[in-house]
């Protein structure tokens, strides 16, 4: 793989307590690829992208944050308009300018396929719309400080199939800007829209490779055996 | 069994659809098991009654209480007695100054309380790090709830009037009445922050928001409806308080207006304990005490109105 790396996680240990939770972690994120990151519950995967973006920290890591996006696994828009929303990070970063940030709103909600959704009711509750579009505003909510890498910790475990669909053909659009990683338990969704794909197992990354290789020839029998199905 | 089943149901079948299903099963159960059944239902309706009835001692006890005070004060009310001072020895006259006094008094609790107790909540729920020290504010703020009224209205005769030299005045008595609402609004203001999710939190952090800017823009404005929820109960508790303003800012009687905090006032509640205790004429002033008991009543209901209404407004704003 010759891509440019984007991020990188080396020799990664994470303690909860004095639980072992990730266990000498390893892996380069490519840029403009999408990495989805697969594993039982517990495994660590979720630790491992709150780690990415230091969300596991208690410490304020503001200018690494604003270039790390991250989307939850609940869509959470936080109960202001929808305008407010995506204007969110622009102002906490101290963007006062209206014109910039409006302009901004808008391009961003055109990025994540919402505008044409929410144009007439950008002064209304964000808790309005439907848990689909709640959580493209909140992928648009991630966008508008132009991070350079978004995390996704399971994005559409709270959506239906039709709304799954949109977030996974929006993913699709993203990586031409961004660099994604994504955690997901949904086999299928890995496949669809990751590039490269990491097989997490209690605490440890067990393989990683592009995607195709992962879900048709895995290395490992763990790893076969959790995409087909045998546990997890 | 099915007659009961049936004025049961006119408080079930709201709950429970009525599907074929559901009948077909009951049937086989109480087949099965008539006794039993019947028993475990009586029971049911029992305690359910029980519960019916406690929450309706609480409706019944207010109606009750509002009812003895208008039919007993209704009499004494007339423009006069709102807008004028008392006159000849408290017996004649109006409430005004007492009105005014309740109002300033109570209005400044708030202002003290509020800013200290939401303060003091946003530390304990948001920055404060479990420990010793967390533990002792947190028993401090509990038996600060449990300190009877009385031993405030010494502790501020002692602390704002003689050793701060306040006199007694507005001033002490807003301090003593907000020290004896602090752990009410603190209690509020925490279970306000509290349900505020810890998902709007990390999603602010993520999107590089310091953690001041968290709790600024997004903690607090969702917790707003729930931390007036406490200041209204603060409020209340404040205009209706004798023991903690008697010895700090309330007087017998006194016509002037106040013209700073720095001056001693009339207040209802206090108004009501002089009448009904002290006064020239207690008996024949039974209908003044009623009068004035009425109108504080009116006076916190009038001020929660205003509260839940803006709170209201609030709420359908954010949803």
């Amino acid at each position: 793989m010759d891509d440019l790396i984007k991020m990188t996680a080396k020799d990664l240990d994470f303690y909860y307590g004095d639980f072992h939770a990730l266990i000498d972690i390893s892996l380069d994120f490519y840029e403009n690829q999408v990495t989805a990151l697969i594993g039982p519950s517990g495994c660590g995967k979720s630790t491992l992208l709150r780690c990415l973006n230091r969300m596991n920290d208690l410490i304020d890591v503001v200018a690494l944050r604003r270039r790390v996006g991250m989307v939850f696994q609940k869509p959470n828009p936080f109960p202001k308009t929808v305008f407010e929303n995506v204007a969110y990070g622009l102002r906490v970063n101290g963007i006062n300018d209206k014109a910039f940030i409006s302009e901004r709103v808008e391009k961003t909600l055109r990025q994540a396929a919402l505008w044409e959704e929410v144009k007439d009711r950008l002064h209304d509750s964000a808790l309005g719309l439907s848990g689909g579009q709640q959580q493209r505003l909140c992928i648009a909510r991630a966008m508008a400080v132009e991070p350079e890498i978004l995390l996704m910790d399971e994005p559409c475990s709270a959506l239906d199939p039709i709304a799954t669909q949109k977030i996974e053909e929006l993913i699709h659009q993203l990586k031409k800007t961004y660099t994604i990683i994504i955690v997901t338990h949904n086999m299928q969704q890995a496949a669809r829209v990751s590039d490269i794909t990491g097989f997490f197992y209690l605490g440890k990354l067990i393989e990683t490779d592009k995607a195709e290789t992962i879900f048709t020839r895995p290395k490992f029998t763990q790893t076969s055996d959790y995409i087909t199905g045998r546990f997890g | 069994m099915n007659e009961s089943n049936t004025s049961y149901m006119g408080l079930n079948s709201g709950l429970f659809p009525k599907s074929e299903k559901v009948q077909g099963e009951k049937t086989a159960v109480s087949q099965a098991k008539p006794g039993l059944l019947s028993r475990r239902k009586i029971f049911q309706r029992f305690m359910f009654f029980l519960f019916r009835l406690s929450a309706a001692i609480n409706g019944i006890a207010l109606l009750i209480i509002i009812y003895f005070l208008v039919v007993r004060g209704w009499r004494a009310i007339n423009w006069t007695f709102l807008t004028q001072p008392p006159m000849d020895s408290m017996t004649k006259g109006g409430i005004f100054p007492c009105i005014v006094g309740t109002l300033c008094l109570s209005l400044g609790a708030i202002l003290v309380a509020l800013p200290i107790g939401v303060a003091s909540a946003i530390y304990l729920n948001e920055y404060a790090k479990p420990g010793r020290i967390l533990r002792i504010i947190r028993l401090g703020i509990n038996n600060l709830a449990g300190v009877p009224s009385i031993v405030f209205g010494l502790f501020g005769l002692a602390f704002f009037v003689v050793w701060l030299q306040f006199g007694v005045s507005i001033l002490s008595g807003a301090l003593t009445l907000g020290a004896m609402t602090l752990p009410v609004i603190i209690g509020a203001s925490e279970e306000a922050l509290r349900g505020v999710p810890d998902t709007y939190r990390e999603a602010s952090l993520g999107l590089g928001a310091t953690r001041w800017q968290t709790i600024y823009k997004v903690v607090l404005p969702t917790a707003l409806p729930g931390i007036l929820t406490g200041a209204i109960l603060g409020i209340s508790r404040a205009a209706g308080e004798t023991a903690p303003i008697m010895f700090t800012a309330a007087v017998f009687f006194t016509p002037a207006m106040p013209s700073s905090i720095f001056d001693e006032i009339m207040a209802l509640p206090y108004h009501i304990y002089v009448l009904a205790t002290a006064g020239t004429e207690i008996e024949a002033t039974r209908h003044l005490q009623y009068g004035t008991a009425l109108v504080l009543i009116v006076l916190v209901l009038g001020l929660n109105l205003i509260a839940i209404i803006y709170r209201a407004h609030l709420r359908r704003k954010m949803h």
